[in-house]
């Protein structure tokens, strides 16, 4: 159960919803790999696992979580315009979530995919000079900087 | 607001094969 109504009406918008239960359904934690509870998956509508959450979040991070997952199926259907905007949507609606700064780095690669001008890395790289530019994804993104 | 879960994997499958849309899998040891 989900008590916070957002996390209700953007699953019931935006997936086909199924749960399974430890007990209930091991055959599904081994078909799909999952070790431990609770654990989501985000799966394309061809079934290719696109995005894992593992282990329980708050409500904004698992919101914010839900929109990354939904933009890396996104990219890898080639759908880079798609995917840019759900992921300058994580970095917008939720700022202050672990999420956001892998948003913003992948933000900028389907930008870069879309256009295929190298400026969207750069700009990118500017980006986390502003704003979490000590995380990971910063640095992933430091080698973009000239 | 409720969730319409489904419970078997492959018809959750079908569905989003058909419909087009990306699946969310939950898997919880929580009462159901």
């Amino acid at each position: 159960m989900y008590p916070d109504p957002r996390v209700e009406r953007f699953i019931n918008d935006e997936f086909i919803p199924a749960r399974f239960h430890v007990k209930k359904h091991p055959e599904a934690m081994g078909r799909f790999h999952v070790d431990w509870t609770p654990t989501i998956l985000i799966l394309d509508s061809g079934g290719s696992e696109r995005h894992r959450i593992e282990g329980f979040l708050p409500n904004d991070d698992f919101l914010a979580q839900l929109h990354l997952g939904l933009g890396h199926a996104a990219f890898t259907a080639q759908k880079f315009e798609q995917a840019a905007e759900r992921f300058d949507r994580v970095v917008h609606d939720f700022p202050g979530t672990d999420a956001a700064p892998e948003a913003q780095y992948w933000a900028g690669v389907s930008r870069y995919k879309a256009t295929g001008d190298g400026n969207a890395l750069k700009a990118t790289a500017d980006a986390f000079r502003d704003r979490y530019g000590e995380t990971t994804w910063g640095k992933k993104a430091s080698i973009w900087a000239a | 607001m409720s969730i319409p879960w489904i419970e078997d994997a492959d018809q959750a499958l079908a569905e989003a094969k058909e419909g087009g849309k990306p699946l969310l899998l939950d898997f919880t040891a929580a009462p159901m």
